[in-house]
């Protein structure tokens, strides 16, 4: 079976007293798409954020090609071959579409900008893409429609050579044919051998194009199932209470009362990943803190953001 | 406007055409896109130097029509030798305000600079080339000091430069002393700004430039044509290059006039020899913010400093470098204004000069929310304040009515830039 290329283990991530990620286990392969679903709040777009090096994680391991590797800063990420698309686009409004998507990359020749070439390859990934409603790649992000920016976050993305393409909602923003678009877009990148993840709120979406499915929920990774072994009901169960009949968290992770002895069953056929997401007597305890905003001080976050 | 390429951005006809290796357009339906783009930029509240350069066409109309004397070849010269030293620091300043921070030291700063270069050439006897260097180097200290604590510390940078704002001009107090004033005897720091080029070598100066100019615009262009790349209508170029050297070579021929009042005396005409160094300025800044990587992360970070850091762009290093720069502006403004003066005095760099550079920045069009300003928007609302300056005091108006015009002048500029923000945001461009 294939080897995942990315690979985290017991991942936990905590802004000041809130716990987002506990002990997550979440892999990618080359090849496939991975959805990564969970409700609002669950710690998909922190796991994302981890995996980019824009929060380092506070413990577990982090594994690339088979190999552990150290993800301090975004440049960490990017120099493996991982692009994201952020669920917040990342995108600076001043800029045109070209110096978004070549940002921190820009091509020179000397010291001066190429700003020719990378028109030129812009104009060509966007044409790959089929994108046909931006009049112009000079056009500054901000004359933008919120489906034209994700779209150029999204050009950004597949313009490197990468390995490892993480879209957050990608199609939050989308209409009916674009969505297509990237879902075709999507399926091309991991045709092409690369690993895809996928985040979205959309089951139908997920379930037409994912190869395998990661759900969290509040922040623990309640079950990793390949897409054949799975349906639309027991996804929402999953993402909804954290377990779905002999899959996902013991009933003590998930906060319920139950027999504390319970010990999940691994299912699926996809059981070494399953053993490593449900961990019976977990050291956290029997409650698991809510990880809502109202526990969330916005004060925590400060070390992490660039002053504004 | 912030794209690193000169032209305004240009739509590209119908959204059906391929986007690579399509069909030229005829030069008309080009230019046609061109103006569009261009009405739908200034709509969108980008407006650039538009508005300073109209402002500074009336105001140069109304005064020379109150006073014809304002309109003398050597009330010209003045112009540019008042307006030399705070052009200067708003070129700086506009790096500070791109990243939507602020320098409110950088007036004394070039006083600190300034007392420096008196005490090292005048007390010291220093070799001019030291002591140029130290001069130098005491701006780059301060601005890695400023940038140091707002980068990395994390003080906002209102209070860091208020805080170095009061420092410094008790800096400069304590070298040059209470009621004291130092002497600049150096014949080559005095020439900055009280000689002139002769006008030949002005207008040699004048060819290099205007060829300069329009060989950068041209070979752009080429560049681009050969990509298959959208370019600017030559009809535009054209214009826009004939305009900057018609406007230049009258300037260069109205200073090459004779404007001694009395020629048996002294003869005094020709290019003032801070022109020039200006003018480098403007071009080294136009060419680090335009066409360098490094400009390129500084309009990232004043945009969204968070989306540049996910783009590893080390953006404490952006934020310190500037303030860098500001201050090393501010420092060869210092030795502009000691030349001017003739002598360093406790008030050097203080009373209206940061008010005014400010001014000049935003004015220009550099926007105080950062993110949108060119290093020109400087020369142009320098231009503005010193006309300002001047004319209303040639009107017999006393400091007094000056600084409350000015005043009012920067708070309608900055209004502009707010309202001209908002509508960018209501009207999505
Ligand atoms: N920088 C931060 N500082 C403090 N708390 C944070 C920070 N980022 C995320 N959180 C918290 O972590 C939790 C998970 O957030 P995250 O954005 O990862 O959720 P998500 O699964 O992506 O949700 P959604 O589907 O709404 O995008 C939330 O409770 C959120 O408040
Ligand atoms: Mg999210």
């Amino acid at each position: 079976m294939t080897e995942p290329i990315l690979s985290l283990r017991q991942v936990n991530k905590s802004f000041g007293p809130a716990h987002v990620l506990k002990d997550v286990d979440f892999n990618a392969y080359p090849g496939e798409v991975m959805a990564l679903v969970g409700d609002n709040g669950a710690g998909k777009s922190t796991l994302t954020k981890c995996i980019g090096g824009i929060h380092p994680i506070d413990s577990g391991s982090y594994e690339f090609d088979g190999r552990p590797v150290r993800v301090h800063e975004p440049r960490d990420a990017s120099a493996l071959g991982i692009e994201i698309v952020y669920q917040d686009l990342a995108l600076c409004d001043n800029l045109d579409i070209v110096q978004n998507m070549f940002l921190g990359r820009e091509e020179r020749s000397g010291m001066v900008l190429d700003r020719a070439s990378m028109e030129e390859r812009a104009l060509q990934t966007l044409a790959g893409l089929s994108v046909r409603t931006v009049t112009s790649v000079r056009q500054r992000v901000a004359s933008l429609s919120g489906g034209q920016r994700q779209t150029v976050a999204i050009a950004r993305a597949v313009l490197w050579n990468s390995k490892v393409v993480i879209l957050d909602e990608p199609t939050a923003a989308l209409g009916v044919a674009q969505t297509k678009q990237v879902l075709d877009l999507v399926r091309r990148l991991a045709d092409a051998g690369l690993a895809v993840i996928l985040i979205s709120h959309n089951m139908n979406d997920v379930l037409s194009v994912a190869d395998r499915i990661s759900a969290l929920y509040l922040g623990r990774m309640a079950a990793e199932v390949r897409r054949a072994d799975i349906d639309h009901t027991r996804i929402v169960e999953l993402i909804t209470t954290g377990r779905s009949g002999d899959l996902g968290l013991a009933p003590e992770q998930t906060g319920e009362t139950g027999d504390p002895d319970a010990t999940p069953a691994a299912g699926g056929s996809d059981p070494a990943g399953e053993a490593d997401a449900i961990r019976p007597g977990d050291a956290i305890g029997p409650v698991v803190e809510p990880a809502g905003p109202a526990e969330t001080p916005t004060a925590t976050d400060t070390d992490d953001e660039v002053p504004a | 406007m912030t794209s690193v390429t000169p032209e305004a951005p240009q739509l590209d006809g119908p959204a059906e055409k391929p986007a690579v290796g399509g069909p030229r357009r005829s030069p008309a339906d080009e230019l046609k896109g061109h103006l569009q783009a261009y009405t739908a930029r200034v709509r969108g509240g980008d407006m650039g130097s538009l508005p300073a350069a109209l402002g500074l066409v009336v105001l140069c109309a109304v005064f020379g029509t109150l006073r014809p004397a304002f309109l003398t070849a050597g009330n010209f010269a003045n112009l540019f030798t008042q307006g030399a030293v705070i052009t200067t620091i708003a070129m700086g300043l506009i790096f500070v305000l791109l990243l939507g921070e602020i320098d409110l030291s950088a007036g004394f700063a070039s006083g600190v600079a300034g007392a420096v270069l008196a005490v090292t050439l005048t007390k010291h006897g220093w070799p001019l080339p030291v002591a140029l260097a130290a001069t130098i180097v005491t701006g780059v200290v301060i601005g890695l000091v400023l940038g140091t604590l707002v980068a990395r510390v994390g003080i906002p940078s209102f209070v860091v430069t208020l805080g170095g704002f009061l420092a410094f001009q008790g800096v400069v107090l304590i070298i040059i002393g209470q009621g004291g004033n130092i002497p600049i005897t150096n014949e080559t720091v005095l020439a900055i700004q009280n000689n002139n080029l002769s006008p030949a070598l002005g207008w040699v100066l004048f060819a290099l430039v205007a060829a300069g100019y329009a060989a950068t615009r041209v070979l752009v262009a080429r560049s681009r044509r050969r990509k298959g790349l959208d370019t600017e209508p030559l009809v535009v170029s054209a214009v826009k290059v004939a305009g900057v050297v018609a406007i230049t070579a009258a300037a260069v021929a109205v200073l090459n006039e004779e404007r001694s009042r009395n020629v048996m005396v002294v003869s005094l005409k020709g290019v003032p020899i801070v022109v020039p160094v200006i003018v480098v300025l403007l071009a080294l800044g136009t060419f680090v913010l335009g066409y360098t990587r490094y400009g390129l992360h500084i309009y990232a970070v004043g945009g969204n400093a968070e989306a540049a850091r996910r783009a590893g762009i080390k953006v404490a290093r952006i934020r310190t470098s500037v303030f860098v720069i500001c201050s090393t502006m501010a420092a060869v403004a210092g030795i502009f204004a000691a030349s001017r003066a003739n002598s360093v005095d406790p008030n050097a760099g203080g009373s209206n000069t940061l008010l005014y550079a400010v001014g000049a920045a935003v004015i220009g069009g550099t926007s105080l929310f950062g993110g949108r300003g060119r290093i020109v928007d400087a020369v142009v609302g320098g231009a503005v304040v010193a006309v300002i300056d001047n004319g209303m005091g040639l009107l017999g108006y006393s400091s007094g009515v000056k600084f409350v015009v000015t005043g009012l002048v920067l708070v309608v500029a900055a209004g502009v830039d707010a309202l001209s923000r908002r509508r960018a945001a209501a009207s999505g461009a």
